[in-house]
């Protein structure tokens, strides 16, 4: 079944593939210039996955650092330097990049479009995101401009005001900081546009909104969450500039500004960003459960629904990161409220996931194996997150480990997860060669278990009083072992990732053929070869339901005489 | 199967945790004083709550996953296809609203009790300030100032002696965090905040700044003194004296006096004013220095003033460039100063 040539009006087939005869300079300048969005998507998961491997290492330095207490493997300065720069690495050069990188390829070929709506911009967009990053690195080097050696950001990621005044944080480090977020955050706004607009105006026929698949629902939702959440980001930072070199006082509290404000600012972009990161992930699970679990997923139109709720309500619960600063108890109680609201359409999510499981005949390859570790650690994340949300114990939990663990089990748990996930499921229609299952398995178990030693644990050493940004701990206060627990976990992890790099090489080369169909899957891309030719589809495709390879290789039992 | 590793790792890790916990573990779940001990009765409801769903949810996919697996004398044939029902999406929409109804209305009860909850004219009053990378407590109206160690007077049900805190900060936020005793509360400059604590044991806490507030933000240190009524008012008294007066340590005295030392210390009934510092006047009364990063003896005192840095790297005590005699002399003074 895996090979069958598909009736879709409009793939193109374009086999016998000349090898290519360019030069490598042709071939670098080739994608320099590239504003293909296959490529220019390979460009961003390239990027992403590459700053994946130095967050990771970051991870690990912090994670020897704090093995023991007392350790002197990293100088205070120094473990400053590695959280601020593992956080906002991980949000801003690998979670958001990854996320674009997945929509930049999937979603044109999943609604049967030849490119982006704004083939250009996609480009731009790209090399700003991807300048961003190096200007965030380069402060290594440049931190301190001319006084000398360099320094990296060693405010953390969320920033506090004042303590990036000058008065607190001299040289350029924290400029860097401000400059690569501004930077970068144009080049996700100008994707988010192009997201928008791709999906509203280049669908196929017969594609009506109600038929795309739920990953470009998601991309769809996250697109515009992004344009309302990365505006307040990108002021904040340019106000914190002007504060810095022109004198302002918009958070320097000093002269009568306000570090409440910058709270406000930050959180406003900053809550919602974890549902931008999430809800990709979401999309993807979305994908991938139904093919492995041979089902239709159960309840589209609800999750739809959910998705666009969950984008509603994240912009009203950016205070719960606040629930410390002395807001009113109204204000806290609202905040309450309207958190715990949020686990409604998520909840709504996971049973549907649950329900689309449930009945199948599961294939347990390694996307589904991301998937299912991805339900079991979010149901998880939902309800520590709803613990979070009980304001009177966020009072004791909030900068805690146990709120570490917490995002830790969204970021890591659902989200890199899901990622994973995507790209064993993806990796054959990109390159055209399968994933090596075996280094796949290793990868998974590894990093499940090395996944649940540090962030199950990190848990209890929160609920035993550790605060989160200390670069070491008092010896006795019963953290040890805990701490090394967490530790040996990070290491696991690491080894892991290592394995999946080395099957992205590995399989790269010597990996099975594909060919276009190897999941037996049922939306647009699979009708295309692998990879897909330049421009997708030689004309537009035509569909009439949900799951248009569905109704093909099932034209007995076709969706489209279920679909309301 | 994940779930089973899961509760596995949960089980053991909860073991590791008692069994590893000394008496000094500040554990939110070891209350001592009443907002601590509310907050941990309202986490132990919600954690009955979300655990019931855990069990629910959690089982029911585990169970979905382990009997819908693809088996190997299945034949090619496709599972019957269910698009959704509208039934099923209302129960799993309405039941979470009721959840959260329950939740939401137990959490306001508790925030408006602790956030709320009128202040006494029986209390005490103290003022913290944070600094980088320590803490400052004034007393208004005993007139007392004493640095990163609190005393505070052990409450009970029959004669209520609530302490309430008054937060500022000097330069950055920090949060003031002593798990046993209260929930966290920010420092904020330009933003006074308050809290509230009622001690019901008598004994040392330990806690430490919970808002990453630059280099040492790990050693800024936090130890509560909770002192019966008498020991309380024993040591109300002695923090009241000025400085001790010891002539056998006169030439301690005048090395204090005669270096920059009073730019930022201040030590009652001599001449040094400062306040950039922490308040020496009882420094010797204290069981640690440097924000509870060393023990106070006179050797940590020794190193400490030879190069702060060395003790607390990145601390905004300069070393003075003192030559050891001076040196010898300043901790035999300041040792004195009980």
């Amino acid at each position: 079944m895996a090979d069958q040539t598909l009736p879709i009006a409009g793939t193109v087939d374009v086999t016998p593939r000349r090898r290519s005869t360019a030069t490598l300079l042709e071939w670098l300048h080739g994608w320099v210039v590239t504003v293909d969005h296959k490529r220019l998507g390979i460009l961003y998961l390239v990027y992403g996955i590459f700053f994946l491997l130095v967050a990771g290492a970051e991870a690990i330095a912090i994670r020897i650092q704090l093995a023991w207490p007392g350790m002197h493997f990293l100088s205070p300065e120094l473990y400053n330097e590695m959280f601020t720069m593992h956080g906002t690495t991980m949000v801003f050069l690998v979670g958001m990049t990854i996320i674009f990188g997945f929509a930049n390829y999937l979603v044109p070929l999943m609604i049967g479009a030849r490119d982006m709506a704004f083939p250009r911009l996609n480009a731009f967009s790209f090399w700003m995101s991807a300048f961003g990053g190096l200007l965030l690195y380069y402060s290594f080097i440049g931190g301190f401009g001319l006084y000398g050696m360099g320094a990296a950001p060693d405010v953390g990621w969320w920033a506090y005001a004042p303590l990036t005044a000058r008065a607190f944080s001299p040289g350029h480090a924290t400029d860097y900081w401000a400059l690569a977020l501004i930077v970068a955050g144009f080049g996700t706004l100008g994707t988010a546009i192009n997201v928008i607009a791709t999906t509203l105006s280049m669908r196929c026929r017969g594609m009506s909104l109600l038929r795309m698949p739920l990953f470009v629902w998601l991309m769809l939702v996250v697109s515009g969450l992004t344009l309302i959440t990365i505006t307040p980001l990108t002021a904040a930072q340019i106000m914190l500039v002007i504060d810095r070199y022109l004198g302002s006082h918009f958070f320097d509290t000093q002269a009568g500004g306000s570090a409440v404000v910058w709270m406000h600012f930050f959180w406003i972009f900053g809550h919602p960003e974890v549902y931008v990161l999430v809800m990709p992930a979401f999309g993807i699970a979305s994908e991938i459960i139904p093919v492995f679990s041979r089902k239709a997923i159960f309840g589209y139109p609800a999750m739809v629904a959910a998705s666009v709720g969950i984008a509603f309500v994240s912009l009203g619960v950016w205070a719960h990161h606040m629930f410390t600063v002395g807001m009113t108890s109204v204000g806290n109680a609202f905040f309450v409220l309207s958190t715990m609201l949020v686990g409604i359409p998520t909840g709504i999510k996971i049973f549907n996931w649950v329900a689309t499981v449930w009945g199948g005949k599961i294939r347990f390859a390694t996307p589904m194996l991301f998937c299912l570790g991805f339900l079991f650690q979010f149901l998880i994340a939902g309800l520590t997150g709803i613990m979070l949300s009980v304001a009177p114990w966020n009072w004791q939990l909030h900068n805690s480990y146990f709120v570490i663990a917490h995002f830790h089990y969204v970021l890591v748990g659902a989200i890199v997860f899901n990622i994973f996930a995507g790209i064993y499921y993806w990796y054959p229609k990109v390159t055209g060669r399968m994933l090596s299952e075996t280094l796949g398995k290793w990868h998974f178990w590894l990093f499940l278990i090395g996944f649940h030693l540090t962030f199950d644990t990190m848990h209890f050493v929160g609920i035993l009083g550790m605060p989160r940004s200390i670069y070491t701990y008092e010896p006795d206060r019963g953290w040890n072992s805990l701490n090394l627990i967490i530790s040996l976990g990070g290491m696991i992890q690491g080894i892991a990732v290592l394995i999946f790099a080395l099957n992205l090489v590995h399989s790269y080369f010597k990996g099975k053929v594909a060919g276009n169909d190897p999941w037996d899957a049922w939306t647009l891309e699979w009708a295309v070869p692998s990879p897909p030719p330049v421009y997708n589809f030689a004309t537009d495709p035509v569909v009439h339901s949900r799951r248009p390879l569905w109704d093909l290789k099932h034209p007995e039992d076709p969706d489209w005489r279920y679909e309301g | 199967m994940i779930s089973a590793l899961a509760l596995c790792l949960a089980v053991s890790g909860a073991r590791a945790v008692w069994a590893d916990a000394p008496q000094g573990t500040p554990s939110i779940f070891a209350p001592a004083s009443t907002p601590a001990t509310n907050i941990r009765d309202l986490s132990l409801f919600v954690l009955s709550i979300t655990g019931g769903i855990f069990v629910v949810v959690g089982g029911l996919l585990a169970w979905a996953i382990f009997r819908y697996r693809a088996r190997k004398t299945d034949d090619d044939s496709e599972p019957a296809q269910i698009y959704g029902s509208t039934q099923v999406e209302l129960a799993w929409t309405v039941i979470p609203i009721l959840i959260v109804v329950v939740l939401f209305l137990t959490t306001a009860r508790i925030i408006f009790a602790i956030q709320d909850a009128p202040k006494p004219p029986a209390a005490l009053e103290v003022t913290v300030v944070g600094h980088q990378f320590w803490w400052e407590f004034r007393y208004p109206k005993l007139g007392i100032v004493t640095a990163n160690e609190l005393h505070v007077p052990v409450s009970s049900k029959q004669d209520p002696k609530p302490t309430y805190l008054h937060l500022l900060s000097a330069d950055v936020d920090h949060s003031f965090w002593v798990p046993q005793l209260a929930g966290k509360t920010d420092l904020i400059p330009n933003h006074p905040n308050d809290t509230w604590i009622d001690p019901l044991h008598p004994g040392l806490y330990v806690g430490q700044c919970a808002q990453f507030c630059g280099v040492e933000h790990a050693k800024m240190l936090l130890r509560v003194y909770v002192d019966p009524p008498d020991e309380f008012a024993a040591w109300v008294n002695q923090q009241k004296q000025p400085g001790v007066q010891d002539a056998s340590v006169v030439a301690g005295r005048h090395v204090f006096e005669t270096q920059a030392c009073t730019n930022c210390h201040r030590i009652t009934g001599t001449a040094a004013a400062g306040t950039f510092g922490p308040d020496l006047t009882h420094l010797a009364s204290r069981a640690t220095i440097a924000s509870g990063a060393a023990l106070n003896t006179p050797e940590n005192l020794r190193a400490w003033i030879q190069d702060p840095d060395h003790l607390k790297p990145g601390a905004l005590m300069p070393a003075m460039q003192l030559n050891g005699e001076q040196i010898d002399e300043l901790v035999a003074y300041l040792n004195t100063l009980h």
